[in-house]
């Protein structure tokens, strides 16, 4: 196993330096010259010049990479100068905000998402498979960014359950317990699309799993329909339903951006919209190559537990 | 084209997307024409009109201009540049994967190296990042939609182009002389263009929201042209006072995307034939069973089964699987039921204990009855309290039928434990004992493998030590050596032998295999079409089979015990359950067949223990 997971490390190299190279390349998008992009048509000439002199930007494309991961591998992101701080302290500090949040959400969206597919089909063309494929087909079509709308319209301003927005009441919050209010909305707006899709897919590598051989076969040595549909039939269907979980993982931090902005939630989503609204471009980059290297990460973790589900895979 | 309409029309909630769907591109296609007020038009004296004032159907927005009419071009926007970021996504991405699936070897593979890396990234973090660059504006929200969404055309095109390029036509083009260039274009480009369009409608709906989406967040089209996006994005800072500026425009979102979402679901369907056929139903906990006609009266046998019916239907047909069979075991005693694939004999064993898949199985007449109590219809509880503990099966397969993710110990150790509250240590042990019964070495250690882990004679050699984990009267063996070779089924057979002696358990063994029979059966039954057509002790049958298609299987085995066992050479195929001819079903395959044998239902007679279902037998029983 720990062999199998240093493998798995170990090819992520490559993946994470393509990472890197992407979004370099896509910052030389930028038209005309980068330093006044990033600092505007009002900056000074020395202002100019000093940037283009701290990014290296007089310098051939191919060594500017170079200096720009070197620097990245010692920690050093670059300063935001929208903020005027590093991008590794900003991005840190909010990482943790969307982390709570996506977080949340995708513990929602795999416990609700699976437990909804297996009600459905276990009651398959029942009452509660009717409601839940209802449910679901109306949890993917709504935006999260509307649902959200519609949510705090609802739970905050008519029936005045929770809070508007923000991750913390301005005055005397900050525990726990005034997190969790702050969280139930954005997080379950967030979740709704991938508990849709997780729902279907559960429901119909259920359906699969349940016409196998070994389905009948531990029916056969009358093994209870309880334990035979969230045992055997679960447990098989895992195995198909554990990669679509890390895809869904992808869209729930990618959700996570509209979330933020509707809740006012102080992530790393919205830092980004903020950051390209004032063209503060190293934010962005430093922003975009941290929160992917990350999913990077989770993604072998996702593998490892599809590893040890599943002892067919070579370790 | 016309059948994949209908299939999916079929499909009502497929309808009406469809319906929905035409409406709104109708009306988005007429906006221009419609007498609507310009939706630039602003009159902040009449701010934040409520729907249904005069003037103004869904009312006005902060800077008082119309909704409906803003409402109608933002939905023409977004429309436009989600439609427009599909094809260019479509456009560039299957090239893309064309050229990395048609040249394959080192471009291939730079190429997917390059699409997994993109495929790394969340995917807004990639649309950001290029809006970010290029900066805010419709036109590169369009741009980093379009992007963002090229490795998913390039992924799977390249997977459907890998399977053409191999095709003979490709390389009688290459033969031909063809460039490059036009075997790319005339010959892989059609065939892949239906996939192309497929993935892009499931797609459209997704980039219609995404590019909303960006709009929402300010980074996509600027005031004062709206999409539905930053109509909704606008809308937000009044929220609170005035909810329909933000109702509007996001239930417009809303309709477009369900009803992308659901005729996107039903072309999905109509494509996908195992949902045709209602082949994707999940199987009950045990059989439906709707019996007409009366139940036959207890006999005195350990278990019997009597004129049992059971059909599948599917659809509107109704298949006969079986149809009217009567078996009986006595404690000790082997029965040998044989019959050619499709003959009914595993439906027949499967419906003792309720486990014919259901739907499309239906137990449709006849009774199975364990010790007198009649098991069809009976509670699930009383079932399931039987099965494995009374009645035990032992499939054919042992990979597809023992569990892959649970090791062997666990699902022995579970066979006992559904009908015994005993302590796992205590389970594993016994189960380590059931496999030493079966003959498996080292059973310690074996216990801790995985079925993928063990030879197939093994994993059915634990197939049996399940069955017998209980100590059940009955075992049904349905075909448990097909899939071993011939010493690894000696063994088997002979290990089922000793228990049935040593444990004087009844076994029902069901086979194609007359050898086999010879073997290991007191008594045989020969089933074709769904009936049993001859029965009687083993010895009796084989030196004189009085049944036409009994006398053909036994000439079949070349000799007994050994050798080659199929039943290929009898000229002819059993006939289809679902429309049996009247009269004798064996009738096109015999060469004896009269007219009267296709006449009339041929009842089975002749002096017990023997029986036979012909009129012109081989030999007079
Ligand atoms: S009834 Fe007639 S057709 Fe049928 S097996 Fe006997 S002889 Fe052949």
């Amino acid at each position: 196993m720990g062999g199998y997971i240093l493998k798995r490390l170990v090819s992520a190299i490559p993946v994470l330096f393509g990472i890197t190279i992407i979004v370099f390349l896509i910052m030389s998008l930028i038209p005309g010259d980068p330093a006044t992009a990033i600092l505007g048509s009002y900056a000074t000439p020395e202002n100019v010049e000093k940037l283009n002199r701290d990014l290296g930007l007089d310098k051939p494309m191919v060594q500017r990479y170079f200096i720009w991961l070197g620097n990245m591998l010692q920690g050093d992101f670059g300063r935001s100068f929208s903020l005027n701080r590093p991008v590794l302290d900003e991005v840190l500090e909010r990482f943790n905000a969307t982390l709570i949040l996506a977080g949340t959400a995708f513990v929602l969206c795999s416990v609700l998402g699976i437990l909804a597919g297996v009600v459905s089909a276990a009651r398959q063309y029942g009452l509660a498979d009717k409601l839940i494929t209802f449910v679901v087909l109306i949890g993917i079509s709504v935006p999260s960014f509307f649902l959200g709308m519609m949510m705090i319209l609802a739970f905050a301003v008519n029936l005045r359950w929770l809070p508007v927005s923000g991750m913390y009441a301005i005055y005397g919050g900050g525990d726990l317990p005034d997190l969790l209010r702050h969280l139930v909305m954005p997080a379950l707006a967030l979740a709704a699309v991938a508990t849709g899709v997780v729902a279907r897919l559960s429901r119909s590598a259920m359906l699969e799993v349940l016409r196998q051989d070994y389905i009948r076969t531990a029916r056969a040595k009358g093994v209870p329909e309880r334990r035979v549909i969230l045992g055997h039939a679960l447990r098989a269907a895992m195995v198909s339903i554990i990669p679509v979980l890390g895809i869904q993982a992808g869209f729930v931090l990618s959700g996570a951006v509209y979330i933020e902005i509707v809740f006012q939630w102080p992530g790393v989503g919205r830092m980004l919209v903020d950051a390209i609204l004032k063209r503060d471009l190293l934010l962005v980059q430093g922003g975009v190559v941290f929160v992917a290297a990350c999913y990077v990460m989770f993604n072998i973790a996702v593998d490892v537990a599809q590893s040890l589900l599943d002892p067919r895979i070579k370790t | 084209m016309s059948a994949f309409l209908n299939l999916l029309f079929r499909n009502r909630l497929a309808a009406m997307g469809a319906v929905v769907l035409a409406v709104i591109v109708a009306l988005v296609l007429l906006t221009p024409l419609l007498p609507l007020q310009d939706p630039d038009i602003t009159a902040t004296a009449d701010r934040f009109k409520r729907p249904l004032t005069d003037g103004h159907i869904l009312g006005t927005d902060h800077l008082g201009r119309d909704l409906l009419s803003r409402l109608l071009h933002g939905t023409r926007l977004s429309l436009a540049v989600g439609v427009a970021a599909a094809l260019i996504a479509a456009t560039i991405g299957s090239a893309i994967g064309i050229v990395a699936g048609y040249f394959g070897g080192r471009i291939d593979n730079v190429i997917m190296r390059g699409v997994d890396m993109l495929m790394a990234f969340p995917y807004i973090l990639l649309a950001l990042a290029i809006v970010a660059a290029l900066g805010p504006g419709l036109m590169n929200a369009l741009i980093a939609v379009a992007a963002v969404n090229v490795p998913f055309f390039a992924r799977n095109i390249r997977g459907v182009t890998v399977g053409l390029a191999g095709r003979e036509f490709i390389d009688a083009a290459r033969l031909a002389g063809m460039g490059h260039t036009r075997i790319l274009l005339t010959e892989l480009l059609p065939n892949v263009l239906p996939v192309i369009i497929i993935a892009m409608s499931t797609t459209v709906g997704w980039m219609i929201l995404e590019t909303a989406g960006l709009s929402f967040l300010g980074l996509g089209s600027q005031p004062p042209q709206a999409d539905l996006g930053s109509m909704l994005g606008e809308a937000r800072s009044a929220l609170i006072s005035h909810p329909h500026t933000s109702v509007v425009p996001g239930i417009m979102i809303f309709l477009i995307v369900m009803s992308i979402n659901l005729l996107g679901d039903g072309v999905r369907d109509a494509l996908d034939p195992r949902l045709r056929s209602g082949a994707l139903s999940r199987p009950r906990a045990t059989t439906l069973v709707a019996r007409k006609g009366d139940i036959p009266a207890p006999t005195d046998d350990l278990l019997a089964i009597q004129d049992l019916h059971t059909q599948f239907h599917v659809g509107e047909r109704i298949y006969r699987a079986v149809g009217g069979v009567s078996l009986a075991v006595k404690p000790g005693e082997c029965l040998g039921v044989i019959g050619e694939s499709g003959s009914g004999k595993s439906v027949t064993a499967l419906s003792v204990m309720g486990l014919v898949a259901s739907p499309p199985g239906v137990i449709t007449g006849g009774a199975v009855r364990f010790q007198g109590e009649d098991l069809i219809g009976a509670p699930y509880a009383a079932l399931r309290a039987k099965r494995g503990d009374k009645v035990a099966y032992i499939f054919q397969d042992p990979l597809s039928t023992l569990h892959p993710l649970y090791r062997v110990g666990h699902q022995l150790a579970e066979a006992i434990r559904s009908h015994h509250r005993v302590p796992m240590a205590e389970a594993r042990a016994r189960a380590i004992q059931l496999l030493h019964d079966v003959r498996i070495p080292n059973a310690e250690a074996r216990i801790d493998d995985f079925p993928h882990e063990m030879s197939g004679g093994m994993r059915q050699r634990v197939g049996i030590a399940m069955a017998l984990a209980n100590e059940p009267d009955v075992i049904i063996a349905d075909e448990p050596t097909t899939a071993l070779d011939v010493t690894v089924q000696a063994q088997i057979l002979s290990l089922l032998d000793d228990l049935r002696r040593a444990r004087g358990l009844a076994i029902i063994f069901i086979t194609h295999d007359f050898g086999v029979v010879a073997q290991l059966c007191d008594r045989v039954a020969v089933m074709y079409a769904g009936r049993i057509v001859e029965n009687g002790p083993t010895d009796a049958v084989l030196a004189a089979p009085a049944h036409p298609y009994t006398k053909r299987l036994i000439a079949c085995v070349p000799e007994l015990g050994g050798g080659r066992r199929e039943l290929a050479a009898i000229p002819g195929l059993p006939p289809m359950v679902d429309d049996l001819p009247p009269g004798c079903a064996f009738a096109p395959r015999c060469d004896k067949a009269q007219e009267a044998c296709r006449t009339g239902d041929i009842p089975l007679s002749g002096t017990p223990p023997r029986a036979v279902r012909c009129l012109y037998p081989e030999e007079l029983v």
